[in-house]
């Protein structure tokens, strides 16, 4: 699966993101969806700026990330698909099982979701409303495996875990 | 709060932000306090547990407080560099050196500080030059020569 890792990440392009996973999964493009950004050619140069010259970097709103989708998952080079929040990556997955071209988003790993307002922490990087929560819940039952993972090194802590409080990485 | 003075009792102002990954700028301040005594020039500041817009939120009250105008980051792919560079687009004359090494920032310690109605802009002129000591700091050691090992 060239796109190797689906990434829930309110700083979306960082030193984990880019380092941390990159380098290991020796990654060459990053996909970032968010529907600003995509929006706004001052925010992707901003994004730009902080990857090596050799990582492409490609951005999409959801709409159009569903529709390239395939295209990404089927590069010859491996990906890492990014979102800065739970809505985002949850239209991303639906709108791609919707639209019925394969590969389907199978596997979401929480990278980092920080402390707001209304928010409660589950982990040391992940703090969630009732809502985003009722979202993970959904998103999982739709069959999508769902894991909280900062780092390559750390375990991937399964989203009942998480919910479930007793998470302690 | 993740930012703090790292000043000793009799400290001098701040004159730039030390910002990075865990950390990074405690570390950093730790080995210059132990070089210089003065890791007292920079306001410390760790991206720990925070998100994109509250590193931005944190870094902007520091330069405000203090009244700084440059910012050392660790990564150029940092969080705490890409809040900086947000900050530029406020602010053009922030001047931000990513890829801040100890050599660097030890040549900012010891650069000269300025009367206080061009403390800034003397700041802004030690971060460049620190960035050229930083950049030539980095380097693979070349291996002695058969010859210099025997000399002398």
């Amino acid at each position: 699966m060239p796109l190797e890792l689906y990434r829930i990440d309110d700083r979306l392009i960082h030193g984990q993101v880019v380092v941390g996973w990159g380098r290991p999964l020796d990654i060459g493009f990053i996909v970032l969806v968010d529907d600003e950004v995509a929006a706004s050619e001052w925010e992707q140069e901003l994004y730009r700026m902080g990857v090596p010259p050799e990582m492409d970097v490609f951005f999409h709103g959801v709409d159009d990330a569903v529709a390239a989708h395939a295209r990404y998952a089927n590069d010859r080079r491996r990906g890492i698909l990014l979102t800065g929040d739970i809505d985002t990556m949850a239209r991303l997955v639906d709108g791609v099982r919707r639209s019925g071209t394969p590969p389907q988003i199978l596997a979401v790993n929480l990278g980092g979701v920080h402390h707001r307002v209304g928010r409660a922490q589950r982990m040391r990087y992940v703090f969630l409303t009732p809502d985003e929560e009722a979202e993970l819940r959904a998103l999982a039952g739709r069959g999508v495996q769902i894991t909280a993972q900062d780092v390559p090194s750390a375990r991937p802590v399964p989203l009942d875990e998480l919910l479930a409080g007793r998470a302690t990485a | 709060m993740t930012s703090e003075s790292s000043g000793g009792a009799d400290s001098a102002a701040p004159r730039a932000v030390l910002a990075g990954h865990a950390d990074f700028a405690a570390g950093m301040a730790s080995a210059i306090a132990q070089i210089s005594g003065r890791a007292d020039a920079f306001v410390l500041m760790t991206n720990r547990g925070c998100s994109a817009e509250e590193i931005e939120a944190r870094l902007r009250s520091a330069l405000d407080e203090q009244r700084l105008r440059v910012v050392f980051t660790d990564l150029p792919a940092g969080s705490c560099t890409l809040a900086a560079r947000r900050l530029q687009r406020e602010r053009p004359d922030l001047v931000l050196v990513t890829g801040a090494n100890l050599a660097a920032l030890l040549d900012f310690v010891f650069a000269a500080e300025g009367t206080d109605d061009d403390a800034a802009a003397a700041a802004a002129h030690a971060a460049a030059h620190a960035a050229e000591k930083g950049r030539a700091a980095l380097a693979v050691a070349a291996r002695p020569s058969a010859g210099a090992r025997g000399a002398a």
